[in-house]
C-alpha cells in the first residue's frame, strides 16, 4: 500500500481497541446513500514508482523546449546556480508548514526575514511581505491595498492602468477587482515612443478624480518610462503610486523608492527571474514592498524579529491581526499561503549572486538584447517599433509582413523568437517582442539572425516586387 | 537566531563564476533611470551560502524529520518521487507561452489530473488554475455571484458561513463582493438547523461548508442543509480542506454541492514548502460551468491537448494568474494520484480515519477530554484542555510548546474558535501506530509535568533554537528587515 505503514496486525489491534469489526464501521455516521463502493474507472489503477518514472521521463522528454528561448513576456530564462534548488528542496524546507509555531520554524522564518530584507534593498522601500502568488496577483493585491490607503485619506479610487501593461495582468486585475466595483481607466501609449501618452496623462491628472497610478518599469514592451516625473506628478495630484518592476533590472535601474521626490508608495512584481525555473508558468512568486507607514494595509504574511524569554533574538510571524485566520471577514486579503519554497530559492539565488553578480546578470541581459536588436535590425525590412526609446531586456521590432507565421516557422527550427504583439491588437500584427537574457550567447544570437534571414524574402525578390 | 546572511558579508567577496562575465558599461540608458548605489545584498562565498542555509533548514521541524499532526493541514508524507519527476528538465525549462504542440506531455498530465479529480469529486468539470485554496474560494464565490447576476437575481448578496469555518471562507466571500452571516453550531458539532432555516431567504447567495467540518466530525444532515439552501435559491460551496477524510468514499457532488475547491497540498500530498506554493482544484456542477476561470486543458477537435482561454469562454469570470497556475505543483499531484490509483485513494481515507479514531480513543483512555466524545472522529480529532487550564493554569499553548521539546510538532491550537483550549490533531494515514502511541505517551507525560512541575510546561520550549518568543514586542517594535544603516552588529 503506497505510503501507508500499517501491517494487518496493526490494523486488527487498532480495531480491537476501537471496538469495531472493520474500518468501514468508522464511517457509520455518514448517510449510507452518500457512500460509494468504488471510484469510477476514470481513475486508473495504481502504478509503481518505476512505471510512473518511465512515463514522466517520456512526457518530459517530449516536452524538451527548443534550445533557444528568446521569449520573455513576463517569464524569463535565466541561469540558476545548482546550489539554489539543491538546498531549497531539502526536506526540512520542502516538507515544513507555515511557521505558525515559531520556535519550531526558525529556519523558514529567518529565510523569510532575509528575503524581506533583500526585497527592501532591491526596491528601496522599508518593508516587504513574505510573498504573494505571482506577479499578476501581487499587482491586483497592490491595487486593493492602494484603495485602502486612498480610502483612509479620503482620496479617490479610480485606478489608472497603462495600456502597456502585460495583457494577462490586466485580466487578473479585472477578475479580482470586479466584485469591488472599482473603476479602471487605461492610459494610452504614445504611438511614437511606446511610453505613456504625455498629453493624455497631463490632462487626466489635471481633471482630478483619479486615485491610483500603476507605473510599469520596464513596461510590457520592455521600454523604460520617465518614472521620476510621473511619480511626482501623481503625488502632486494626490494619487497613490504603485510601481510594477522586474527584480533583475533593479540591480542597475533606479529603485522605485527613489523615483521622483518621494518614491513610489507600493512596489510589486514577478519574482520568477530570481532563481525560479520557467516551469510552464508556475509556481512563481509575487513580491510586494511598501512604506513603513502603510504596513498595516499590506496583505500577506510578514515576519518580524523579536526577543525570546531569555532576551535572545528570534523570528515570528507578526501583524497577524491583518490576516484572515484572525480577522476573518475583515481581513486585508483572503490569502492564507505565501510561495514559501520559491522565496527560499530566491533568497539563495540573491545570496549567491550578491550585488555584483546580480548587476552583472542585469548588464548582460541588456547588452545581449542590444546585440540582438542590432543583429536583427540589420536584416532587410526589420526595424525597431519605437526607435530611440531606451529598453531593458526586451525591445519590440517590426517587419514588413505578418509576424505570426515567421515566429511559427522559427519554432520549428528550434527557436522561440519572441512574443507575437499581434495578440494585443491587429495594428501590431507585424510586430513582436524578442528578449535576450544573460543565458543567450553571441552565437545563439547569430543563430537567431541567420534562421530569421532564411525565412524572410530575399532582397532580390523584394526588389523584383 | 543564527547570524543573518548579511553578517557573513564582506565587501568584494563573492560567489565567483555564477554570473557571466559582463563588464559592459550601460552607456545607452539615460542616467536618471539608473541606480546610484548597489542594492544591499550580501557578498558571500558559495560555501558560506550553502552552510548558512543548510544550518537554517536544521532549525525547522518538518514532516521529513518530525511527527507533524497539525490539524486541518493534512501534513502527510510528500513522496520524493513526485518532486524528482516534476523537476525533470523538460518540464522545468518550458516557457509558459511556448506553443502547445511542443508541450503535449505536460498538458497530458494536467488533463488527466482534471479528469481524475472530476471522478473523485463527482463534479461535471474540474480546472486547476487557482494557485491556492483561498484563490479557489474566491473564484468559486465569484462564479456564484455571476450566476445570480445572469439570472437577474442580484439581490442575493449574503453568504452563510458556519462559525466553525476556516478564516479564509468569510474573507473570500467578502473579496467576492458578499456580506457574511455566521451560522452557529449545535452541541454535537453539526450545523444548527433552526438557525440555518431562520437565516435563509431571498438575500441568500449560498453557503460555504467544510465536510467533515473543522470540528473533526462529519456533517450528518448535509442533504437537509443542501435542500434548505437550494430551496431558498442559494448555492453550496464545498471547502475541500478536509477531503482526506472521505477521499474515494464520499463525493461532494453527491452531497449536492455546486462548486468546490480541493487543496492539492493537503489531500494530494504536494509539499507545503514552509507555507507554499499551494495549488487548488476548482470543481463545478453544470450550472456554474460557463463561468469557470481560464485557462484549463481540453482536447481539441484535431485530437491534441490545448489551453482553453478567454476567447473560448465568453462567460468566464476571468483569470487568476499571469500564466496557468502552479503547474509544477500539479505535476507532483499527478504523480501522487497515479501512485495511489483508485484503490489507493480509498485507502487514504480509510487509514486517515482509522488513525484519527485510534488516536482519539487512546487520548481519551489516557484521561484527556475530547471535544466531541460521542462522535466518530473524521481524519482529525479535538482535545480540549480546559480542565488542565482550570486546575493547573496551564494553557493549550503551553502544551503545544512543550510538545516541541519532545520532538513533536504541535497540533493546531485555538482553532476552531468554538472549543476552548483546544488542540486539533490530524495524524494522517502515513503515520504508523507506534508514532501515535508515542504521541499519547508524550501527552500523558506532559500532563504529569503539569501536575508536578507546571513551570516546566509554562516556560516551554527549552530545547528549540529559541525559547518562547515575545509576539507583543514583535508587533509593537516592528523589525521587519535588516537595513545596512542598522549596522552589522544587528546582522
Amino acid at each position: 500500500m503506497p505510503f501507508i505503514p500499517h501491517t494487518p496486525e496493526d490494523v486488527s489491534g487498532m480495531l480491537k481497541k476501537l471496538g469495531v469489526a472493520r474500518v468501514e464501521d468508522l464511517f457509520d455516521e455518514i448517510p449510507p446513500a452518500l457512500r460509494i463502493d468504488a471510484l469510477p474507472e476514470t481513475v486508473p489503477e495504481q502504478v509503481s514508482e518505476q512505471e510512473i518514472t518511465r512515463l514522466m521521463r517520456e512526457r518530459a522528454h517530449g516536452d524538451t523546449p527548443p534550445a533557444l528561448c528568446f521569449l520573455g513576456a513576463g517569464a524569463y530564462d535565466h541561469f540558476i546556480p545548482a546550489a539554489v534548488w539543491e538546498i531549497a528542496t531539502r526536506g526540512e524546507f520542502y516538507s515544513a508548514y507555515t511557521p505558525y509555531q515559531a520556535e519550531a520554524s526558525q529556519g523558514t522564518l529567518q529565510v523569510i526575514y532575509e528575503f524581506q530584507s533583500m526585497m527592501t534593498g532591491l526596491t528601496g522601500l522599508e518593508v516587504s511581505n513574505a510573498s504573494l502568488y505571482d506577479g499578476a496577483s501581487a499587482l491586483a493585491e497592490a491595487c486593493l491595498m492602494a484603495c485602502r490607503v486612498q480610502n483612509q485619506k479620503g482620496g479617490d479610487l479610480v485606478i489608472l492602468l497603462p495600456e502597456t501593461l502585460h495583457p494577462a495582468y490586466l485580466r487578473v486585475i479585472e477578475t479580482i477587482l470586479e466584485p469591488q466595483s472599482i473603476a479602471i481607466e487605461r492610459i494610452p501609449y504614445d504611438r511614437k515612443s511606446g511610453r505613456l501618452d504625455r498629453l493624455w496623462m497631463e490632462a487626466r491628472l489635471a481633471r482630478g478624480g483619479a486615485g491610483i497610478l500603476v507605473l510599469a518599469q520596464p513596461n510590457f514592451f520592455g521600454l523604460l518610462e520617465a518614472v521620476d516625473g510621473w511619480t511626482d506628478a501623481a503625488h502632486r495630484a494626490g494619487l497613490t503610486v504603485i510601481a510594477l518592476v522586474n527584480p533583475t533590472s533593479l540591480a542597475i535601474l533606479k529603485p522605485p523608492g527613489e523615483w521622483g521626490a518621494e518614491g513610489a508608495d507600493i512596489v510589486c512584481g514577478e519574482g520568477q527571474p530570481l532563481g525560479v525555473p520557467l516551469s510552464s508558468g508556475g509556481p512563481y512568486f509575487g513580491f510586494l514592498t511598501t512604506r513603513m507607514r502603510l504596513v498595516r494595509q499590506m496583505p500577506g504574511r510578514i515576519v518580524g524579529r523579536t526577543l525570546d524569554r531569555d532576551g535572545r533574538p528570534g523570528f515570528t510571524l507578526t501583524l497577524q491581526a491583518r490576516e484572515q485566520h484572525i480577522r476573518r471577514a475583515r481581513a486585508m486579503s483572503n490569502i492564507c499561503t505565501n510561495q514559501g519554497l520559491l522565496v527560499t530559492a530566491a533568497t539563495l539565488y540573491l545570496s549567491l549572486l550578491g550585488p555584483a553578480g546580480l548587476a552583472r546578470v542585469a548588464r548582460a541581459c541588456h547588452a545581449r538584447t542590444r546585440l540582438l536588436v542590432e543583429s536583427l535590425t540589420a536584416l532587410p525590412g526589420i526595424r525597431p517599433l519605437f526607435p530611440g526609446t531606451p529598453f531593458f531586456h526586451e525591445c519590440p521590432l517590426v517587419m514588413d509582413q505578418p509576424v505570426r507565421p515567421i515566429l511559427e516557422a522559427l519554432t520549428d527550427r528550434g527557436i522561440l523568437g519572441g512574443y507575437d504583439l499581434g495578440r494585443i491588437g491587429p495594428e501590431l500584427a507585424q510586430a513582436w517582442l524578442p528578449c535576450a537574457t544573460e543565458a543567450r550567447s553571441a552565437q545563439d544570437i547569430a543563430c537567431y539572425r541567420s534562421e530569421l534571414e532564411r525565412l524572410l524574402p530575399s532582397p532580390e525578390s523584394v526588389r523584383r516586387r | 537566531m543564527s547570524t543573518l546572511i548579511f553578517g557573513h558579508s564582506r565587501p568584494g567577496r563573492r560567489a565567483p563564476g555564477l554570473a557571466p562575465e559582463c563588464e559592459e558599461a550601460i552607456d545607452d540608458l539615460p542616467n536618471d533611470l539608473l541606480r546610484k548605489h548597489p542594492p544591499a545584498l550580501p557578498e558571500v562565498s558559495e560555501l558560506e551560502v550553502v552552510r548558512h542555509y543548510t544550518r537554517l533548514s536544521q532549525q525547522n521541524f518538518s514532516i521529513d524529520t518530525h511527527f507533524y499532526p497539525l490539524g486541518s493541514c493534512t501534513m502527510k508524507y510528500n513522496p520524493r518521487a513526485a518532486n524528482h519527476l516534476a523537476m525533470l528538465e523538460g518540464f522545468l525549462g518550458a516557457h509558459p507561452l511556448a506553443p502547445e504542440r511542443g508541450r503535449q506531455g505536460f498538458l497530458a498530465c494536467v488533463f488527466e489530473l482534471q479528469e481524475m479529480l472530476q471522478a473523485v469529486t463527482g463534479m461535471s468539470r474540474v480546472v486547476l488554475n487557482p494557485m491556492a485554496g483561498a484563490q479557489g474560494e474566491f473564484a468559486g464565490m465569484a462564479m456564484i455571484r455571476r450566476y445570480h447576476e445572469m439570472r437577474k437575481d442580484a439581490g442575493r448578496n449574503e453568504v452563510l458561513v458556519p462559525d466553525a469555518a476556516h478564516g479564509t471562507n468569510p474573507a473570500s466571500a467578502v473579496m467576492s463582493g458578499f456580506r457574511v452571516r455566521e451560522i452557529p453550531t449545535d452541541r454535537e458539532g453539526d450545523v444548527n438547523m433552526e438557525a440555518l432555516r431562520a437565516a435563509v431567504g431571498p438575500q441568500t447567495a449560498g453557503i460555504m461548508l467544510t465536510n467533515p467540518s473543522t470540528l473533526g466530525v462529519f456533517e450528518r444532515r448535509i442533504l437537509d442543509i443542501a435542500k434548505i439552501v437550494h430551496e431558498a435559491g442559494g448555492l453550496l460551496y464545498y471547502d475541500g480542506a478536509n477531503l482526506n477524510a472521505i477521499l474515494g468514499r464520499v463525493r461532494p457532488g453527491d452531497m449536492q454541492f455546486d462548486v468546490l475547491h480541493l487543496n492539492l497540498h493537503k489531500t494530494f500530498s504536494t509539499p507545503h514548502g514552509g507555507g507554499g506554493p499551494g495549488a487548488a482544484a476548482l470543481g463545478v456542477g453544470p450550472r456554474l460551468e460557463p463561468f469557470l476561470p481560464v485557462p484549463f486543458v481540453a482536447r481539441s477537435e484535431a485530437g491534441g491537448l490545448v489551453w482553453v482561454e478567454e476567447g473560448d469562454r465568453p462567460e468566464t469570470i476571468g483569470r487568476l494568474s499571469a500564466f496557468m497556475g502552479n503547474g509544477g505543483v500539479l505535476l507532483r499531484a499527478y504523480v501522487y494520484a497515479r501512485l495511489l490509483g483508485r484503490q489507493g485513494m480509498r485507502r487514504v481515507s480509510e487509514y486517515a480515519t482509522l488513525n484519527a479514531n485510534y488516536l482519539a480513543r487512546e487520548l481519551e483512555a489516557a484521561g484527556f477530554e475530547l471535544a466531541y466524545p460521542r462522535r466518530r472522529a473524521s481524519h482529525e480529532c479535538i482535545v480540549t484542555l480546559k480542565r488542565e487550564a482550570r486546575e493547573w493554569g496551564v494553557s493549550a499553548m503551553d502544551f503545544a510548546k512543550r510538545l516541541l521539546d519532545y520532538g513533536v510538532h504541535a497540533p493546531t491550537t485555538y482553532f476552531p474558535l468554538l472549543v476552548p483550549e483546544c488542540l486539533l490533531i490530524e495524524p494522517t494515514e502515513t503515520e504508523s501506530p507506534e508514532t501515535l502511541d508515542a504521541f499519547v505517551l508524550t501527552m500523558t507525560k506532559i500532563r504529569e509535568e503539569v501536575q508536578n512541575d507546571p513551570e516546566r510546561v509554562r516556560n516551554a520550549p527549552w530545547t528549540t533554537p529559541v525559547r518562547r518568543l515575545d509576539d507583543v514586542r514583535a508587533a509593537r517594535e516592528l523589525d521587519l528587515a535588516w537595513h545596512p544603516q542598522g549596522g552589522l552588529d544587528k546582522a
